[in-house]
């Protein structure tokens, strides 16, 4: 752990391993990320992504290892709304009749506090989450009626509202159209950069914010790779390939 | 001459009789409550919660029956007894978890039986099927409790059960304390259970639950809409079906709920026909409390 300066890392996860039976599906994993930090996780289907990322925000328990998030283990961390979680599957089933801007309004209820009444400030910051992802017009639209590509921002938005200082998506792009991703690059690199929130991006598609990454950490069970984009384009893997492609090329590093 | 004690002014027909006036109140506390509760567990393919505590407070009825002391209190315990067991159950996921449901509501509904055979000249009908002949102006004061209370605890607590329903994941991640309100809402449902059994009875109240607000959703845009107007469809059922069993002296319960039955097929065949095609499901209704 960094205390040399008396700040502990955002995120920071030692010598973790995990397995749902006898496979062991991540070993001896190390990750660290500081506030202000964009970091890609990439690596083949199966690897271990979102395992690793349900192991970091406490969903679940690893074998072995620590976890820790701002300094404390998961389950004892205080002020929640701190972490922001967009999972990988949308869950939202699509005979739930509910407005954009009412589920928006639910990602700001950790950081009101959920019992509480909705003040100015809360409207606010849902307008703005709105707002970056792109969505202000069809904040009275039902979900159902939305596109994919619409729905992924919804989720993306309602995490944005609480203003999380750890973001973590786990493949909220898959699907999305061009335009889409360089809007939702913009309202990760306004949290980024603006609110100096550190954000853990798991994709194959990061053509789009290739050029904002601080690191990319390639993960296949172990981590393989861990540093700059630069470096990992030396290895002869390239971010800005097709979606389709980059599983493949990681699949050669070993 | 013959109103209810408490109401400010003499009601038209057939809400002319103190007994008719008791039911309207009791009836409309729960016309209001039941959908409002309803709604979160359509949403999260809890639709026979309802149904399987309704069983199972059976057993509390029967207690209170044997013991004389009324059993509005004791079903009420054991209803919300059997709501923490029974989410505790659910969390942990396993078959025989299934099977220990059944027993839960099997059991109540078959002890209330036997413990009721065993007190004298009690009988169990007017709390499994409603019979507002019954209603005292004690019990309409008691479901008026619980009804406030009900409503009290959604208007504070909606949003953040809506967070859960949306994402029960992210939502815990973020330190919305889900567990605790998936206990609270099967708890809601066990006080909506007790608060409706004098109107619509226990083994038909979670119609009143799910009906509704399986027709408010054909029509509703959002998750408020759809609370709304689930509600304006209890109400209408509650009142209509009383009206109605006056007139043609019909029991209450089952009146209301057919009214309700009623409204789902009319708004049904409405939006069929101003959709041009049907609607492939009715998404959920019948899926199980697993
Ligand atoms: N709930 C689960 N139960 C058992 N095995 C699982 C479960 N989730 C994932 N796995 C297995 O763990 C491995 C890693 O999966 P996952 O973390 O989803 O990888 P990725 O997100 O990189 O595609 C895969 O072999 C997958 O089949
Ligand atoms: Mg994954």
């Amino acid at each position: 752990m960094n205390l040399s300066n008396g700040v502990a890392p955002v995120l920071s996860a030692r010598g973790v391993s995990f397995a749902y039976g006898p496979e062991p599906v991540l070993e001896d994993v190390g990750v660290e990320l500081s506030s202000g930090e964009f970091v890609a996780l990439v690596g083949p289907n199966g690897s271990g992504k979102s395992t690793l990322v349900r192991v970091l925000v406490g969903l679940l328990t690893p074998r072995s290892g620590t976890v820790r998030l701002f300094g404390e283990p998961p389950d004892r961390l205080r002020r929640r709304w701190r972490v922001g979680y967009v999972p990988q599957r949308l869950r939202i089933a699509p005979d739930l009749p509910v407005t954009v801007g009412e589920v928006v309004a639910t990602g700001r209820l950790p950081r009101q506090g959920w019992w509480r009444r909705t003040r100015p400030a809360d409207r606010a910051a849902v307008d703005h989450a709105l707002e970056s992802a792109g969505l202000a017009d069809l904040r009275r639209r039902p979900l159902a009626e939305l596109s994919g590509g619409q729905q992924q921002r919804v989720l993306i938005a309602k995490a944005l509202a609480s203003e999380p200082e750890l973001l973590i998506l786990d493949e909220p792009v898959a699907g999305v159209d061009a335009a889409a991703q360089r809007q939702f690059r913009d309202s990760l690199v306004h949290l980024v950069e603006e609110h100096g929130a550190a954000v853990l991006l798991i994709s194959h598609e990061l053509g789009a914010v290739a050029d904002d990454l601080d690191r990319v950490i390639v993960l296949k069970r172990r981590v393989v790779f861990d540093g700059p984009p630069a470096e990992l384009a030396a290895t002869g893997v390239s971010l800005g390939i097709h979606a389709d492609d980059l599983p493949l090329w990681l699949e050669e590093l070993a | 001459m013959d109103a209810m004690p408490g109401m400010p002014w003499p009601l038209p027909w057939p809400f002319d009789r103190t007994y008719m006036q008791l039911a309207l109140v009791a009836g409309m506390v729960v016309g209001a409550a039941a959908p409002c509760v309803g709604t979160f567990l359509v949403q999260k393919r809890l639709s026979l919660l309802g149904d399987g505590l309704g069983h199972a407070a059976v057993a509390g009825v029967g207690a209170g029956l044997l013991v004389g002391t009324g059993p509005t209190w004791t079903a009420l315990a054991v209803a919300v007894g059997a709501a923490v067991v029974v989410e505790w159950l659910r969390t942990r996921g396993s078959a025989s978890g299934d099977l220990a449901l059944a027993l839960i509501f099997y059991g109540g509904i078959a002890a209330g039986v036997v413990l009721a055979s065993r007190s004298t000249d009690a009988n169990l009908q007017p709390y499994l099927f409603g019979s507002i002949l019954t209603v005292g102006a004690d019990d309409a004061y008691a479901v008026l409790g619980l009804g406030a209370a009900i409503v009290a605890t959604v208007a504070v607590t909606g949003r953040a059960l809506l967070a859960v329903v949306l994402d029960e994941e992210s939502a815990r991640v973020s330190g919305i304390p889900a567990r605790l309100l998936n206990v609270l809402l099967a708890v809601l449902t066990a006080v909506t259970i007790v608060a409706s059994m004098r109107v619509v009875g226990v083994l038909l109240v979670a119609a009143l639950m799910v009906l509704p607000v399986a027709s408010a959703r054909l029509v509703a845009r959002s998750f408020r809409g759809t609370m709304l107007g689930a509600v304006a469809v209890g109400l209408t059922s509650v009142v209509l079906g009383l009206a109605a069993s006056r007139q043609w002296a019909l029991a209450s319960g089952g009146t209301i709920v057919l009214v309700a039955v009623a409204t789902f097929v009319v708004v049904s065949v409405f939006q069929a026909v101003r959709a041009g095609a049907a609607r492939p499901d009715a998404g959920g209704l019948l899926s199980g409390p697993g």
